[in-house]
C-alpha cells in the first residue's frame, strides 16, 4: 500500500542517544548522547532502557524547542515483552502515545503514522522513533548474556540505541515525507533466528519493489536506499535478488544499510548491528543530518522488522518479516 | 603420570569435538547438543563401556557431559541390583549429586555477587 | 523471485560454518579443561584423601566453581564464542549455563528469578540425563531378572 502526502508532512528535528558499546559505531559523531553505563545507572535492563528513551525524547525537544506539553503524540516501540520500556517513558512523557510492534521496522511505522496523523491536521508535533537495549533483547530473545554459546558469523549484535524524529507540518528547507509504503509480511521460510538478514532480506526487496513501481521510480532516482539492520549477509542477499532482475552493479550501490555499516568490519559484531535502535539512530541522526547539509536530496528509509517471538521459534515457526519504507525529499 | 594428562586431553578434547560437530554439521542448539551427549553417556554407562573409558581418560571422561550420564545411570544400576525395581528411582542421584549442587550452589552465590554485562571485549 | 530460487541464493551467498577450524578450537578447549580437570583431581588424591574412583566429585565442583567466576567476570562468553563445544560439553559449560541464567534473572529477585529460571538452559540436560538414566536401568534390571545378563 503506498501513501503520497499531499501536505508534505516534515521532519523537524532528529535525535540519537545510544549505550557505551556503540562509542565503537562509525555513526558515532552523529549521535546526540553516548551513555556511559550500559544500565544508565538503573537496575534493571528494562528501566535502563526506559531512561534511554526518555533521555533520546528529551534531546529531540531541546533541539526543537519544544516542551513536552507541545507534543500531541508519541508514537515508539521497542523489542521487550509487551513494550514496557517505551510505555513505562511515555508515563514520564505525559503525552498522547500509542505503542507500535513492528520489530526492527517500528523506526518507519511510527513515522508513517506521525506522518499520517499530520497529514490529517490532528498533530502539530509527534515523536517518532523506536528504541533497543542490547542485555534486555538478548535475554528475550536469546540466551541470558553470560551464556557462552558460539554465535555463527551470521549473528547480528542488537544495538543500544534510540532515535527519535519530530514530526510537523511542512517547513521550507526542513526534509519532508513525499509517500511511504506500508510493507506486508513477508514469509520466504527461513527459519534461523541468528540469520535474520536472510529472513528480513525478502521483505526490503517487496516492499522496495512495490514502492518503486507504485511511484513510477527507479533505484537511481534516489541518493541512496538505505535499509534498517539486514546486515552484512542480509544486504548481499537483498543486492543478489535486485541483480537478478538485472539491475546493474553501480545502481546496487544506491542501497545502503544501517546494521552492515554499523560497527565497521569489526569481526566480533559479526554479520553487523541489529535492532529497532539500530535503523532508528541511523535513520535519525546520520541520515538526516546528511538530508539538511544537502548531500542527500531524496532518500528511501527502509526499515525491516522480523515479526517471531522465542516461543514462535521454540514451536518451530518460520520467521515471518516486515518492511516498511519512507520517501523523504528535501 | 604424564600419560594420563595426555589421555584427558585427548579424549576430552574428542568428546568436544563430537559436541561441535552436532552443532556445526547437525545444526543443533547447544542444549540439543548437551542433551543427546548426555543420553549417550547414559546409554554407554548402561553397557558397561563408560567405566573402560573412565579408566583409560580420567578427567577425560568424567569432565565432559557424558560423564553425567554415565553417573546417573551407575547410581540406579547400583540400587537397582540392591533393592530392584524401586532402586531404579531411588539410586539415580547417589553418584551424581555433587555437579548439581554445585551448579545450585555457585549459581545462587554467583547472582549475589555478579550483574550480567553485554560488553564485547 | 519465488521462494525456492532465494533459497538456492540464500545457501550460496551465507558463509558456512568453518567446521574444520571449528573442531580444531573445540578439540583443544575441551582437552586443555580436561586436562586442568585431571590436574584438580590429582590435587584432591595427594593432598586430600580422594581415591581416582571418588575424586570425580570434588573435581567437578571445583570445575564449576571456576566456571561461576569466569562466568560472572564474563570471559565464559568469551571463550563459548572462541570454543564452541570445546566449552560448552565439559561440565563448566553446564555450570555456565546454569550460573548465566541465575545472574541474568537476579532482577527478577531470588525466588521468582533465580529460583525459576536457573535451570532455564540446563534443565534439559537434567531431564534426558534422568530419563535415559531411568530407562537404561530399567531395561538392564529386566534382562538380569530374565537372566539375559548378569550385574
Amino acid at each position: 500500500m503506498v501513501i503520497v502526502f499531499g501536505t508534505k508532512p516534515a521532519i523537524l528535528a532528529c535525535a540519537a542517544v545510544t549505550g557505551p558499546l556503540e562509542k565503537r559505531s562509525v555513526f558515532k559523531s552523529y549521535f546526540d548522547t553516548i551513555m556511559d553505563d550500559e544500565r544508565f545507572q538503573e537496575n534493571t535492563n528494562e528501566k535502563g532502557q526506559m531512561v534511554l528513551v526518555q533521555e533520546a525524547c528529551q534531546v529531540l525537544m531541546k533541539k526543537a524547542d519544544v516542551k513536552n506539553l507541545d507534543i500531541d503524540y508519541f508514537l515508539s516501540g521497542d523489542l521487550v515483552n509487551q513494550m514496557t520500556p517505551t510505555s513505562f517513558a511515555a508515563r514520564e512523557l505525559a503525552v498522547s502515545f500509542i505503542g507500535l510492534f513492528a520489530a526492527c521496522a517500528t523506526a518507519v511505522s511510527s513515522l508513517i503514522i506521525a506522518g499520517l496523523l499530520t497529514e490529517l491536521g490532528a498533530s502539530n508535533f509527534a515523536i517518532a522513533g523506536a528504541s533497543s537495549h542490547h542485555n534486555a533483547t538478548e535475554r528475550q530473545f536469546r540466551y541470558p548474556v553470560d551464556y557462552g554459546a558460539q554465535k555463527p558469523a551470521t549473528a547480528q549484535w542488537t544495538v543500544t540505541a534510540a532515535g527519535f524524529a519530530l514530526v510537523g507540518k511542512y517547513h521550507e528547507g526542513m526534509p519532508y515525507m513525499a509517500a511511504a509504503t506500508v510493507g506486508k509480511v513477508i514469509d520466504y521460510g527461513q527459519d534461523n533466528p541468528f540469520h535474520m538478514g536472510a529472513a528480513m532480506a525478502p521483505a526490503a526487496y517487496s516492499t522496495i519493489t512495490t514502492h518503486l513501481k507504485k511511484r513510477n521510480q527507479k533505484i537511481s532516482d534516489y541518493d541512496v536506499i538505505f535499509t534498517g539492520d539486514l546486515g552484512k549477509i542480509g544486504l548481499k542477499l537483498l543486492k543478489a535478488m535486485f541483480a537478478e532482475d538485472g539491475i546493474k552493479s553501480e545502481e546496487l550501490n544506491i542501497l545502503r544499510d544501517g546494521g552492515e555499516e554499523y560497527f565497521g568490519e569489526d569481526t566480533r559484531f559479526q554479520a553487523g548491528a541489529s535492532g529497532a535502535g539500530c535503523s532508528a539512530s541511523v535513520f535519525y541522526s546520520y541520515v538526516d543530518l546528511q538530508m539538511r547539509t544537502g548531500r542527500y536530496k531524496k532518500v528511501l528509509l527502509v526499515a525491516t522488522g522480523a515479526l517471531l517471538s522465542p516461543l514462535s521459534y521454540q514451536q518451530g515457526e518460520t520467521i515471518p518479516c516486515i518492511a516498511h519504507a519512507v520517501e523523504l525529499t528535501v | 603420570m604424564i600419560y594420563s594428562f595426555i589421555f584427558a586431553f585427548i579424549v576430552g578434547g574428542l568428546i568436544c569435538v563430537i559436541g561441535q560437530l552436532l552443532m556445526d554439521v547437525g545444526k543443533l542448539t547447544p542444549a540439543h547438543t548437551l542433551s543427546l551427549l548426555v543420553v549417550a553417556g547414559s546409554i554407554l554407562g548402561g553397557l558397561g563401556l563408560y567405566e573402560y573409558l573412565i579408566d583409560f581418560a580420567g578427567a577425560g571422561a568424567t569432565v565432559p557431559i557424558t560423564s553425567f550420564g554415565n553417573s546417573l545411570t551407575g547410581g540406579a544400576i547400583a540400587e537397582a541390583e540392591k533393592h530392584g525395581w524401586i532402586g531404579v528411582l531411588t539410586g539415580m542421584f547417589e553418584v551424581t549429586s555433587s555437579g548439581i549442587s554445585a551448579a545450585i550452589v555457585f549459581g545462587f552465590i554467583g547472582a549475589l555477587l555478579f550483574k550480567p554485562k553485554g560488553t564485547i571485549d | 523471485m519465488n521462494e525456492q530460487r532465494y533459497q538456492t541464493i540464500e545457501q550460496q551467498i551465507s558463509p558456512k560454518p568453518p567446521i574444520g577450524m571449528n573442531m580444531l578450537k573445540a578439540f583443544l578447549v575441551g582437552g586443555i579443561i580436561c586436562a586442568i580437570g585431571q590436574a584438580i583431581s590429582y590435587f584432591y588424591i595427594i593432598f586430600f584423601d580422594f581415591t581416582e574412583q571418588t575424586a570425580g566429585n570434588p573435581t567437578v565442583a571445583t570445575i564449576i566453581f571456576i566456571a561461576m567466576l569466569l562466568t560472572g567476570f564474563g570471559l565464559y562468553r568469551k571463550l563459548g564464542q572462541f570454543a564452541g563445544a570445546g566449552s560448552a560439553v565439559p561440565v563448566s559449560g553446564f555450570g555456565n549455563a546454569v550460573i548465566s541464567a541465575s545472574i541474568e534473572h537476579r532482577t527478577e529477585g531470588f525466588v521468582l528469578g533465580v529460583g525459576s529460571s536457573m535451570f532455564k538452559l540446563a534443565g534439559s540436560v537434567i531431564l534426558f540425563g534422568v530419563v535415559s538414566a531411568f530407562f537404561v536401568a530399567l531395561i538392564k534390571l529386566i534382562l538380569v531378572t530374565i537372566g539375559v545378563v548378569s550385574w
